[in-house]
């Protein structure tokens, strides 16, 4: 996992409640055994009809929008488990997802994958996706040290909320992996002391 | 202090605190299926380590799996690839695998209980998100990412954060042709698929405790439609009976000990949980979803709401438009053309008898393609050991091999764009059974109704 560091991105937005994991990435492209290459069916039935022609209103692609910021509805990332939405956004480029709610199992893959999800109020959320309407260029910065999202052009700060485990985690590229490698000599003696029928 | 079921099972599985929020839990059993594991082997191998416990991993090929003529190669050579490395993965890492043509080969959710693997007071995991099954018997059960799966892996531990605690109790009697899969539907549609976020419910009262294990499976197995990573029942007398003899499930002394322990597992009285639901069984019908997610549903009397009326007007107008239907519509009439019998919620053995017994000497509707996917090998053996098979033969039912089939269409198993399908599965997300297919959640009392009148019915004017 590559270290998260601060930048500046212009954001795609997606007012789009409930946005659930078959919607970001379909089952029938779940079939790869590797993580590679999902980001071309990232949101694949709302991008493109059954004729494999792009559909010119979805926000993927208006040229307007471009960024490595996606700002969605509240509840994104409901239903099923599969880590591919997180490759999915990933291989497309987003390092950051803003909502007003997430779901568990989403948040959770994001983050062991170095993107963050960045939870706002409803109304900051109402605010982030009018200044994307009123000007598609407009920059946002994301410093995950200052636990900041900044409205650039407004110069309005969001204080966002993290774990320290998971934001150190992202700063440094760590992964979970690690840590519970070494404690292995505790596992082996949780496991020495338990009866489990 | 009291304490509730979930913080029994939680705390006793706890290697150690990380800081204030993380904590190491210790997972006892691991099931893994072919689309979500692959990626973590590699990362296995990558790393050069062994898989930690391979006696508490356990493999299925369910999601992937043609679910006619299984003793054939499978012909699209993506789907084949996946399963294929299952296998080599499984021989590999030494994983026990249940492959395509075992006896014993099923959807997962379905297998772990039926072979006596799951039990009360664990903790289990699995990359499908539909693990929360079973919590059915008295554990914590959910969830996870294909990192995650690697994690357990590697240490057979997970790094977490306690949840908040839900209660939702159901009591009293339910109404005849109104089912567990009803009171689920019911329960989202009250809560919404954003409600439990955040919770692990436990689900409690009269009507949860008379319900037989299999009810139980898939009422907890929709937790996670109303967001909730998992949800539990207290196990008891028709819990311990369930597992008892079944091929993994502790036998004679050990089975005694076993209940010693099993039976400490309930909610002490008096322990509180963050959140609480109720609701009274009898205001509970035979429960259809109109929208494209599980918690837009509605008793089958019931009008699809009106737009100005709506919290999110915006998704209404989004999911009706996909949908094809009308606000303020009912959908008693609805014409329908495919009818789904199956997955982790309703394809065990007494789902397959309810079917059977209500389609015994009917016809299903003529326009009407009518499927019944049973949950495992064992589940279609002791259909047709009952005679099921020529019942649903007779009615024009089409009984297939074990699989996860059209509740997600990996398989070639889909409905076309803009046909109706009433189905027993557990999601109605748009382009789930197929891309521009329209899925309308119901019990399988209701899905069987349905595919004998070629529309939408209250099943309960069948009921004497």
């Amino acid at each position: 996992m590559e270290a998260f560091i601060k930048f500046e991105s212009t954001a795609i937005p997606l007012p789009i409640e409930n946005v659930d994991t078959d919607q970001i990435i379909p089952a029938r492209f779940l079939k790869a055994i590797t993580k590679e290459g999902f980001g071309d069916n990232l949101f694949r039935d709302w991008r493109f009809d059954r004729n494999n022609n792009e559909i010119a209103d979805f926000v993927l692609n208006n040229p307007k929008y471009s960024g490595q910021i996606l700002v969605a509805g509240k509840n994104f990332g409901c239903g099923s488990s599969r880590e591919h939405a997180a490759w999915a956004l990933d291989g497309y480029g987003i390092k950051v997802v803003v909502s007003s709610f997430f779901a568990d199992i989403f948040k959770g893959n994001a983050l062991n994958n170095g993107i963050l999800p960045i939870q706002v109020s409803d109304d900051q959320l109402d605010i982030i996706f009018k200044t994307i309407e009123e000007d598609h260029q407009a920059a946002f910065e994301i410093d995950l040290e200052a636990q900041q999202f900044t409205i650039c052009k407004k110069g309005i700060h969001i204080n966002f909320e993290i774990d320290n485990y998971k934001k150190e985690c992202l700063l440094k590229g760590y992964d979970d992996i690690d840590y519970l490698l070494d404690l292995k000599e505790e596992i082996v003696a949780f496991e020495n002391q338990r009866t489990i029928y | 202090m009291a304490k509730t079921l979930f913080d029994k099972i939680w705390d006793a599985h706890v290697v150690k605190d990380i800081d204030s929020t993380r904590q190491v839990i210790y997972i006892d059993r691991h099931f893994i299926h072919e689309v979500t594991s692959p990626q973590a082997f590699s990362g296995l191998r990558n790393r050069g380590i062994e898989l930690f416990r391979t006696k508490q991993t356990t493999a299925t090929a369910d999601h992937n799996v043609p679910t006619l003529n299984q003793h054939l190669p499978i012909k699209d050579p993506l789907s084949r690839s996946q399963v294929d490395t299952l296998t080599e993965n499984c021989k590999e890492f030494g994983v026990n695998l249940y492959h395509l043509g075992h006896e014993l080969q099923g959807i997962v959710h379905v297998i772990g209980p039926e072979l006596g693997i799951t039990r009360p007071g664990m903790t289990i995991v699995c990359g499908d998100s539909h693990t929360s099954t079973h919590g059915a018997f008295g554990n914590i059960a959910f969830g996870i990412g294909t990192s995650q799966v690697e994690q357990v892996f590697a240490s057979q531990c997970l790094i977490l954060s306690k949840p908040k605690t839900m209660r939702i109790t159901v009591d009293g009697i339910l109404q005849d042709g109104v089912s567990a899969k009803d009171v689920i539907l019911y329960i989202i549609s009250k809560l919404t698929a954003a409600g439990g976020t955040g919770y692990f419910v436990e689900y409690a009262g009269s009507t949860i405790s008379s319900m037989s294990m299999e009810e139980r499976m898939t009422v907890c197995n929709m937790s996670i439609e109303m967001g909730a990573r998992g949800g539990m029942i207290a196990p008891d007398e028709t819990t311990f009976e369930y597992i008892k003899d079944r091929k993994f499930a502790p036998k004679d002394k050990e089975y005694k000990q076993a209940l010693q322990q099993w039976k400490t597992l309930y909610s002490d009285h008096g322990a509180s949980f963050d959140q609480e639901y109720t609701f009274d069984a009898a205001d509970i019908g035979p429960m259809l979803t109109y929208g494209t997610n599980p918690g837009m549903g509605i008793q089958v009397n019931e009008q699809i709401p009106n737009i100005s009326e709506y919290l999110d007007p915006k998704q209404l107008t989004k999911s009706l438009d996909y949908m094809g239907l009308q606000q303020g519509q009912l959908l008693e009439g609805q014409e329908i053309q495919h009818v789904f019998i199956g997955s982790c919620t309703n394809a065990r053995i007494e789902d397959l008898r309810k079917v059977a017994n209500f389609v015994q000497g009917k016809q299903k509707a003529d326009h009407v393609q009518a499927w019944i996917v049973p949950g495992s090998k064992q589940v279609e053996k002791q259909a047709k050991e009952e005679g099921l098979d020529t019942v649903f033969a007779d009615a024009g039912f089409q009984l297939r091999e074990p699989g996860c089939s059209a509740c997600l269409g990996m398989n070639e198993d889909k409905v076309p764009a803009g046909d109706y399908c009433i189905s027993t599965s557990n999601r109605n997300f748009e382009g789930r059974q197929g891309p521009g297919a329209r899925t309308i959640l119901a019990s399988p009392l209701s899905a069987a109704a349905a595919a004998i009148e070629g529309k939408i019915v209250d099943v309960r004017k069948y009921m004497n």
